[in-house]
């Protein structure tokens, strides 16, 4: 066994005793970083600096080292262009003919959504800002699958927002730094997107694995999908926008159902990020978490007999429409915050009153509120 | 035998060069590019200096520059810090530990050494992003890997040929 002879003159280590103890060290280190590492959970903790830091630095080495990759890229392309030439003037033959069918159909199917929207007054969506960007490191193993983007906060790039490619979502990003952004992708492992099948409208949670195929969980209902269905986002959680393209349902090796993701027919080096502010970006959570929620009145037997107060101007009621058959619901009243006066008189619509002949004195608080009010769910049907 | 022969073998030779050469690698498979439609695969190159830091001594700086390279890919790749430094050094301590068998075997045999401990490392690898994430990555992709990796050996084998003997206090 080898020796290690220092300074010590007679002391002498076995240089694998040493080696031992560093490699045990070592790992305690590591073990001790993989627990303290919480950066999906934590801004501003030290490894997320880290994390910036090197991103900052990777961004523009991988900038300037992607480019004779992208022109070797292009070189293939143009080759493989060029002996598949003629077959790929009858495909897009085919394709333009029925490209322009479907143009067709969209013009008429929008004209005819804008005038149903103006009619009924339909609140649409606003225009969605995007940041153009170009991926510079794209890791591909499968215990991570992220991509580094070369936008960061200089371009307005924020956490949360989504990617796409020319085809349909990538992921989104979970880092950002000045100039780079860290892209985590639809593939990876942590990853979990609501989706929804476009043709049954069933909801579904599209699980990364680190595959190329991620995977169709919490499926609901008898068969909601089959082979080639397409998959949007569903807009569920406000993670990402609603409708945007994600692949096609195909069947895995193992019997689930995977997608197989439109991202991955589309070159890998322009992506663009969506600014998109989802709900919880934008509500007061302060304002949400407010104790002093406002009441809401339901068609329970108790608020039957407790005829609510009457809505002042500023209320927020929903009026239902004249109806005078059995099943007709009564209104779903949210009280004003201010208190109302406690003579309230009754306001319930005639269509929606109930044939009970006199009802009970209603049961009113002090602030001439029922006395069993329904908490109010912040986006949930009332 | 010449006076530079005798010197004791210099860290930066065996150890700071390849390990430069192996993240260098690491961040050029990296990039995005694609032939044919086709992605590259991407290998775990830091494996090689493991494997043969191992095999050519036992070495205090070698478990440190290890948990380095280790901290430089996750931070590359994004993974939880801790996770590649620790699962190379399970494989790098396997190694170790298995050193004395090692000596002296041909090179195919050395070869399926080689990706023995690749697979131990590629499979704590899969065990701390399971403990991680709470779900198992795709088995499919982590053969890939070892594929690709276990590939990696001559390279290896190079660095193992060329220091093995290099130091003039182990002959």
């Amino acid at each position: 066994m080898a020796f290690r002879q220092d300074s010590f003159g007679e002391l002498k280590v076995p240089l694998a005793w040493t080696a031992g103890v560093a490699l045990v060290v070592c790992v305690v280190i590591a073990i001790a970083l993989m627990l303290s590492d919480r950066r999906g959970t934590v801004e501003g903790t030290a490894q997320a600096a880290t994390q910036q830091v090197t991103d900052t630095v990777v961004t523009p080495v991988g900038d300037v080292l992607s480019a004779p990759g992208r022109w070797i890229s292009g070189g293939f392309d143009v080759v493989g262009s060029y002996w598949n030439a003629a077959g790929e003037n009858r495909r897009l033959k085919a394709e333009l003919q029925e490209a322009r069918r479907a143009e067709d159909r969209a013009t008429a199917l929008g004209l005819e959504n804008a005038r149903l929207r103006a009619m009924l007054n339909v609140r649409t969506e606003p225009p969605m800002p995007m940041v153009t960007a170009r991926v510079v490191f794209d890791g591909r193993g499968p215990y991570r699958r992220a991509q580094l983007a070369n936008a960061g906060t200089d371009k307005g790039v924020a956490i949360g927002y989504p990617a796409i490619s020319e085809r349909g979502v990538i992921g989104r990003v979970v880092g950002v730094s000045g100039n780079a952004s860290r892209i985590l992708l639809l593939k990876d492992v942590s990853s979990r997107t609501p989706v929804m099948i476009a043709r049954t409208n069933a909801r579904a949670i599209l699980t990364g694995d680190g595959g190329d195929n991620p995977r169709l969980d919490n499926l609901r209902g008898a068969e909601p999908v089959k082979a080639g269905d397409r998959i949007l986002t569903s807009g569920d959680g406000g993670v990402y926008p609603g409708g945007l393209p994600v692949g096609r349902a195909v069947k895995g090796l193992d019997g689930k159902w995977r997608v197989a993701l439109d991202s991955d027919t589309a070159p890998v080096d322009w992506i663009r990020i969506l600014q998109f502010k989802d709900f919880s970006q934008l509500a007061d959570r302060k304002a949400l978490s407010n104790s002093d929620m406002p009441s809401v009145i339901t068609d329970s037997p108790l608020s039957q007999r407790a005829p609510p107060p009457a809505p002042k101007p500023q209320a927020a009621t929903q009026t239902p429409p004249a109806s005078t058959g059995p099943a007709a619901r009564p209104p779903i009243s949210i009280a004003p915050p201010t208190p109302a006066p406690p003579a309230a008189t009754p306001a319930r619509p005639p269509a929606a009153k109930p044939k009970a002949t006199k009802p009970p004195p209603p049961r009113l608080t002090p602030e001439g509120l029922p006395t069993r009010p329904m908490p109010y769910r912040p986006g949930g049907q009332l | 035998m010449s006076f530079q022969a005798a010197r004791p073998l210099d860290p930066w030779r065996w150890m700071g060069a390849p390990a430069l050469i192996c993240l260098g690698a690491t961040l050029l498979l990296g990039l995005p590019f694609r032939v044919f439609g086709l992605q590259l695969p991407e290998p775990v190159f830091p494996l090689i200096c493991a494997f043969s830091w191992a095999v050519i001594r036992p070495s205090v700086l070698s478990p440190v520059a290890i948990l380095l390279i280790g901290l430089v890919l996750d931070l590359l790749w994004g993974a939880p810090l801790g996770m590649w430094g620790l699962s190379m050094l399970v494989g790098y301590g396997l190694t170790l530990g298995m050193r004395a068998m090692m000596t002296g075997q041909s090179r195919m045999m050395m070869w399926a050494w080689y990706a023995g401990i690749c697979a131990v490392t590629l499979a704590a690898g899969y065990l701390f992003t399971m403990l991680a994430f709470h779900h198992p990555p795709n088995l499919v992709g982590v053969i890939w890997q070892f594929l690709a990796t276990s590939l990696l050996y001559p390279f290896a084998h190079r660095l193992i040929d060329r220091f093995d003997d290099a130091d003039v206090r182990f002959r």
